[in-house]
């Protein structure tokens, strides 16, 4: 799947082309026209938003809407701004990403170079597993974590989120080792190499731009997750999506519409700032759990 | 002897560990999820009001759910979002990969530009569509402020309307992603082919409609598998931007379960309704997974 730049050998006529060009331009602006909004509706003072032009750069540039947003904006009962839930989300996602990653590595490496009888069906099991609409283990995950304890705490949407992104994980993985020279694994295990050595010798240091891949998946997917985060998350655990939700339907007092753009931005930025910065491995994420790469 | 057995204990651990290994990814799968389903299953044929109860009750709660007007309404709306959903993503997403596909220039700049919004939660997106489609502050606004007094546009205030405002904010998150399916699709035609086709005197027209559109199904079947997919999923980006309202207007099967299950105390029938999603999308998933998974790699 990788992306040749190359275009088609289909040729067209001048005026055409620039036709396209506008096209292509329009649906961009298209695609920017929330961003923009949200961006210099954040940093207008709350009048200028309700008396004045969405579209319309600030008169008085202020970042106060941002510091609202961040620390002392109204969530729920307290005001605390979304700092706290910022830090939930965070202390939610690396854990889950890690062990995520980890076991969907071994899954994988299992999975295509130790095969044995069973284990296509395993791995279909698996993959099943990653479309199935979550309302199905909503009741029984509330009533285990409610046993195990964990109910409304960070731990228990960490153990959901591990749970439920093994599929993907090992779907990534598998596909990615699955290209790998078997003979390479064979050869190490005459001269008597183990499961482990095997592993961490040869197969992870090669492993770069799928795990890459993974870990961006994944980090996009519990961070953006909603449903799990408000099922499952007490007061003091919520991440960062449910609070930004609290935020904007709260219907006490007047809408502070410029801190809850700057309250948006905050809760996309670190998806964002993946994306920007590794935009190629995220494509490439994205493809591989739908096109066979 | 003593060694040959020692040696032989060896050969036989290494031989377990790969299953040692995948041992608690198959139980925890095997447990919360397929046991999950099951459980769920069985709730969904009890009395379960506010907590999980035993008394069966036979199809009772199948029965009520097609008698709410609620549930056909989240139905109703699931089939038009959802058609409209992916309708409109394909056809935006091929027409952008197309175009794209024409050795433009600023390729490498549109391309993020189309597709950041997938990196976005459906709560930003669903905050940001919002407040654009609110006629008190958003476009209608805009407009009538640019002399355009007569605009009006309040879809998300009507009942009538307001599924199409999930329609378009759903279509501008996923349409990007589409667009990424079909250029991949693209890329990977021959140009060979084309080239003789040109030679042989065919338009641009014929070139897409004979050769290269018919070479995109395996594409056209992913984008359907993952939007119809995501279209039955779709919860976040409704409580995010009209909450289920104006009224019910909006409500989908996902949110349905939700409030039924949690905040109106009707477990039974909230059980009921994840086990149809669950359904709808393994009617289409097995299928494309056996078929993924059956051709040898």
């Amino acid at each position: 799947m990788s992306a040749v730049s190359q275009g088609t050998a289909v040729s067209n006529g001048r005026f055409t082309r620039v036709l396209i060009h506008v096209t292509l331009l329009v649906f961009a602006l298209f695609y920017l026209l929330p961003l923009f909004v949200m961006l210099v509706n954040s940093v207008k003072p709350l009048g200028e938003i309700t008396g004045g032009n969405m579209m319309a750069l600030p008169k008085v540039w202020t970042i106060q809407p941002w510091l609202e947003a961040w620390s002392t904006a109204q969530i729920g009962v307290q005001p605390t701004g979304l700092r706290p839930y910022f830090i939930n989300s965070i202390e939610m996602v690396v854990p889950a990403v890690a062990i995520s990653t980890l076991m969907g590595a071994l899954n994988g490496y299992v999975l295509t170079k130790w095969r044995f009888r069973g284990d296509t069906v395993l791995f279909g099991l698996m993959l099943f597993s990653c479309f199935i609409p979550f309302q199905i283990v909503l009741i029984p995950m509330a009533r285990l974590l409610g046993l195990m304890g964990l109910a409304g705490t960070v731990p228990g949407l960490i153990f959901v989120h591990v749970v439920y992104g093994l599929g993907f994980t090992t779907l990534y993985f598998r596909n990615y080792y699955a290209a790998f020279p078997t003979e390479l694994v064979r050869a190490a295990q005459i001269d008597g190499a183990g499961f482990f050595r095997i592993f961490t010798r040869i197969l992870l240091p090669l492993s770069g731009p799928i795990i890459v891949v993974t870990v961006i998946w994944q980090f996009t997917n519990i961070w953006n997750d909603f449903l799990f985060g408000s099922s499952f998350s007490g007061q003091a655990s919520q991440p960062m999506t449910v609070a930004l939700n609290n935020l904007v339907q709260s219907s006490t007092g007047v809408k502070a519409y410029n801190v809850h753009f700057a309250g948006a931005i905050l809760a996309a930025l670190p998806t964002l700032f993946v994306y920007i910065v590794s935009g190629r491995f995220f494509v490439r994420g994205l493809m591989a759990g739908s096109v066979k790469g | 002897m003593a060694r040959e057995t020692a040696l032989d204990l060896r050969t036989r651990l290494q031989e377990w560990i790969p299953k040692l290994v995948l041992a608690p990814s198959v139980a925890v799968m095997l447990v919360f999820v397929y046991g999950f389903i099951l459980f769920t299953a069985f709730l969904s044929f009890t009395d379960s009001k506010i907590l999980p109860s035993y008394g069966l009750v036979g199809w009772h709660n199948y029965w009520r759910l097609f008698q709410l007007p609620t549930w056909s309404l989240a139905i109703e709306n699931l089939a038009i979002f959802a058609a409209l959903y992916i309708v409109i993503c394909s056809v935006i997403g091929l027409t952008l990969a197309i175009l794209l596909d024409q050795k433009i220039r600023g390729e490498g700049m549109l391309r993020p530009i189309y597709l950041y919004p997938m990196a976005l939660s459906f709560i930003v997106t669903g905050t940001a569509w919002k407040w654009l489609l609110d006629p008190g502050i958003g476009l209608e606004h805009t407009l009538h402020l640019w002399g355009w007094t007569s605009f009006h546009f309040a879809w998300i205030k009507e009942s009538d309307f307001a599924i199409y405002t999930v329609v378009i904010a759903a279509v501008w998150q996923t349409s990007g992603f589409v667009m990424a399916m079909f250029l991949a699709g693209l890329r990977g035609i021959d140009n060979e082919i084309l080239k003789a086709a040109q030679m042989d005197g065919a338009s641009n027209w014929n070139l897409y409609r004979r050769i290269i559109i018919p070479q995109l199904r395996p594409a056209f079947l992913s984008a359907f598998v993952i939007l119809s997919h995501l279209a039955v999923k779709s919860y976040d980006l409704v409580v995010a931007l009209t909450g289920g309202g104006p009224g019910r207007a909006t409500e989908l099967p996902a949110t349905f379960m939700y409030s039924y299950t949690f905040t109106r105390n009707e477990m039974g029938v909230g059980a009921a309704s994840a086990v149809i999603m669950l359904m709808t999308i393994a009617a289409i998933m097995v299928p494309y997974l056996y078929a993924e998974l059956k051709e040898p790699k």
